[in-house]
């Protein structure tokens, strides 16, 4: 197991490195002076040239790469170009949206799925399963983005129990903040529960299959407590491993959500940095969102190496 | 049935949801004092003297900072920091008496010093103001008296006091000036509160304001990028008035709603087909000649702007005084055109690029002058690239044959005197109107040169000359005192109430 830990770690610091130096080089490439986009169509070339000078980018490439790397290792992300602020700041008062807001929709999906796949399971080829199918394939189809103009439709211009978009903040309280966020967070949930829906129902369906069940039933083991004893422990396996990946989907798809509610989220900030040319700001928003990203994985093979009832297969670090 | 307790308590229930009803009834009898204004854009910061982007002028203008004179809603300069100014003779003395009793933010006061620091930071060799050009003639600034500043110009120039009227010319503080970006210190007569990044920017009215006091004691600026998302917020009311509103395909539905007034007015952006005029076919005045008869304004207008703006002839917007109407010189007529295409030995017309930036006048619009082109022969790839790219490529690197994009800038006809510029347009003609005009005070003779400057630029046809970008607000009914047109980039909401 140590050396699973390990092995982990490595690969994960040279993940986050080599998006680093990929994030680095793309923006490098990529057309745009943030002081022209600061200073506009009428800045003078000597004005030009000292708000470089002020922000650094009268370096050389190297020396620009290893003093905002430097400070990375050192946890230091630096100050943004536009904003003028420390981007650790940025990035804290964005995640205290993004992270409740992800969070949220995670648990709504789960909520959500879990229950209907199990109902289509245990219904298979019933009008139930038909049910959650159909509702599956529908919010498979269905762009959050559009659901989200949906919601606002009838949730906020006609029935006004949400408002439409924005963010009060948590100062406000934790009330308000959530009662923002729940039209949004339900619609990034509905396409990931429509899919959770259908991996539980598959992987429910492929253990119901297999031999303990067949034995548990002849045992006289009543159906749902098969279902739920048996069958769920062990179809969770796969359904956590999608899950995890879709941590990193809820956190791409936030993007696009937190733009439709204009959520002052991780976002937008990364959308606004990037049309604004704000290397700093995205560089740092990038290697964190990898490092999200890795860190979640791990944590997912971690899990289910650990929720895996059977023994680990000889050879595969078992003893160690 | 319900039983007599049941009855009695729902009678209770209802006497309770009518007393409610009445007290909130009466609640909103008086006039709301708290406005939230929707801007489309965030600011990146809020220092009007270090960066271009509008959305800093929009939130900070003659609210939080003032400069010397202030440019009202008609375009007229008032009275700003400055109560009075005088000019002399020469053109090159200005003296400018401050307001007694103007006090910065943090309680300090606002004096001469702090104009001359204002300036001299402006104009010094490491600053970063994006109009740095406005404070180029100044040759020294000197402080007689705390209440006095006297500016000498090198030369004259004609529209220095209006320089001195734009956020460019806002009056910090030299406690304050490093921090101004997150922490606003003005002398206007609102104070900034807080800033929820990526979300709001919250104003408070100043009590310690030495000139009238606005009516609104609380203004919050929102920004909402999305088009859908902006006519949610108007809708569910969670936004009073949505300025520089570019949504135009939602307006007949907001003009419908007597919840709603729309306005409509003018900008100072003058929307250009702006062209490569170093480039072949472009450097031949008759192929510019023959692309403005081939593009319809109306068509152009109605397709982009769905009716809401005003074709112009040449670069001049037609609310200013010494707008000259040129927009009957090349009547739509792709006949001409290609009478001139042929003429300029290109009867079968030629290949060139459209690039187009982001704003959606100019992507929307950029197709229809695309196909308009492609009628008389004119085959124009069309090239969307973002913001930054348009700047780095098409205007600093000038590699460019047409692109189309709004100037917004008050008062910039002089950038065709520009030797750098991009359009590549290099007159002697329009260099020595120029300089006349610098050297013009009196506004009739300013009025007939700047009319001089208009016609040569219509006839050489040196850009596509489209339209005037709206200024477009959806308000709340009830809601008065929001600028119509835009003379200068700002939501000037001192002058703001509701009924």
């Amino acid at each position: 197991m140590l050396a699973f830990l390990l092995r982990r770690l490595v690969s994960l610091i040279v993940t986050v490195w080599l998006a680093s130096i990929v994030v680095f080089a793309v923006l490098q490439l990529v057309p745009g002076d943030p002081a022209l986009l600061m200073l506009g169509v009428n800045a003078q070339p000597d004005t030009l040239a000292a708000l470089r000078s002020q922000m650094g980018l009268d370096q050389p490439i190297l020396t620009r790469y290893l003093h905002w790397a430097g400070g990375l290792a050192r946890g230091d992300f630096g100050v943004s170009l536009t904003y003028a602020r420390p981007v650790a700041d940025l990035v804290a008062e964005r995640l205290a949206v993004t992270l409740p807001l992800s969070l949220l929709s995670l648990v709504i999906s789960t909520v959500l799925a879990l229950p209907l796949g199990l109902l289509a399971a245990a219904r298979r080829g019933r009008g139930g399963d038909w049910a959650v199918l159909g509702f599956s394939q529908l919010g498979v189809s269905m762009p959050s983005f559009w659901i989200a103009i949906l919601l606002i439709l009838l949730f906020s211009l006609t029935l006004h129990w949400f408002p439409a978009g924005g963010f009060p903040g948590w100062s406000g309280g934790i009330g308000p903040a959530l009662h923002a966020l729940l039209l949004p967070a339900l619609a990034l949930a509905v396409p990931e529960a429509a899919i959770l829906a259908r991996v539980t129902r598959t992987a429910v369906l492929d253990t119901l299959a297999e031999d303990h069940i067949r034995t548990a039933r002849a045992k006289g083991v009543g159906r749902v407590a098969v279902l739920l004893r048996h069958a769920l422990p062990n179809a969770l396996i796969p359904v956590a491993t999608v899950l995890g990946l879709q941590i990193s989907f809820l956190v791409a798809g936030a993007v696009v959500v937190e733009n439709v509610f204009t959520l002052p989220g991780l976002g937008r900030l990364l959308y606004q940095a990037i049309g604004q040319r704000d290397l700093i700001v995205v560089q740092g928003v990038v290697v964190l969102l990898a490092l999200f990203v890795v860190l979640v994985n791990a944590l997912v093979d971690i899990a289910c190496a650990l929720a895996d009832p059977r023994p680990p297969a000889a050879g595969k670090g078992g003893e160690s | 049935m319900p039983t007599a307790k049941q009855r009695f308590t729902l009678a209770a229930f209802a006497f309770a949801a009518l007393a409610l009803a009445a007290t909130t009834q009466t609640a909103t009898a008086q006039p709301r004092t708290d406005l939230v204004v929707g801007m489309a854009l965030e600011p990146p910061h809020l220092d009007p003297t270090a960066g271009a982007a509008g959305a800093i002028k929009e939130v900070t203008y003659a609210n939080l900072f003032e400069p010397l004179l202030r440019v009202d809603a008609d375009g007229k300069l008032v009275p700003g920091l400055a109560e009075r100014w005088s000019v002399s003779e020469d053109g090159l003395t200005y003296r400018f008496t401050l307001r007694p009793n103007a006090k910065f933010h943090d309680g300090t006061g606002a004096d001469s010093a702090d104009v001359k620091f204002t300036l001299d930071r402006a104009r010094a060799a490491d600053s970063v103001n994006a109009q740095k050009a406005y404070f180029a003639p100044i040759a020294q600034v000197e402080t007689p008296d705390p209440q006095t500043v006297v500016v000498t110009l090198s030369r004259p120039d004609g529209l220095f006091l209006f320089h001195m009227a734009s956020g460019d010319a806002a009056i910090v503080a030299p406690e304050s000036a490093a921090t101004n970006k997150q922490k606003p210190v003005g002398t206007g007569p609102f104070r900034f509160d807080r800033w929820v990044a990526g979300d709001r920017v919250v104003l408070v009215r100043n009590p310690d304001y030495d000139g009238a006091k606005p009516k609104l004691d609380r203004v919050t600026f929102r920004f909402v990028s999305d088009p859908a998302a902006q006519v949610a917020a108007l809708k569910a009311g969670d936004i009073d008035a949505f300025t520089l509103f570019s949504t135009y395909e939602a307006l007949p539905e907001f003009r419908n709603d007597p919840k709603f007034v729309v306005t409509v007015g003018s900008t100072e952006g003058e929307t250009l087909l702006s062209t490569n005029n170093a480039r072949k076919p472009f450097d031949d005045v008759r192929v510019r000649r023959a692309m403005a008869h081939a593009i319809d304004r109306k068509t152009l207008i109605d397709g982009v702007l769905y009716g809401n703006g005003v074709a112009i002839g040449s670069h001049f917007p037609p609310h200013r005084e010494g707008y000259v109407d040129l927009t009957g010189l090349y009547p739509y007529d792709p006949a001409r055109a290609k009478a001139l295409l042929a003429e300029a030995g290109y009867p079968n017309g030629f290949d060139t690029t459209l690039r187009l930036p982001p704003p959606p006048y100019a992507r929307r619009g950029g197709e229809l002058v695309a196909a308009m082109l492609a009628e008389v022969g004119i085959r124009a790839k069309i090239e969307p690239v973002e913001w930054a790219a348009w700047l780095e490529k098409t205007f600093k690197g000038k590699d460019y044959d047409l692109t189309m994009i709004a100037h917004t800038e008050p008062l910039d006809i002089d950038i065709y005197a520009r030797p750098d510029y991009y359009f590549n347009y290099k007159s002697e003609r329009f260099n020595a109107l120029n300089d006349a005009l610098n050297r013009t005070q009196d506004p009739a003779k300013r009025n007939a040169l700047y009319g001089e400057e208009q016609k040569l630029l219509a006839e050489d046809a040196v850009n596509g000359f489209l339209f005037m970008l709206p200024s477009v607000t959806v308000q709340k009914a009830g809601l008065t005192g929001l600028w119509v047109n835009r003379p200068v980039q700002a939501n000037d909401v001192t002058g703001v109430s509701w009924k």
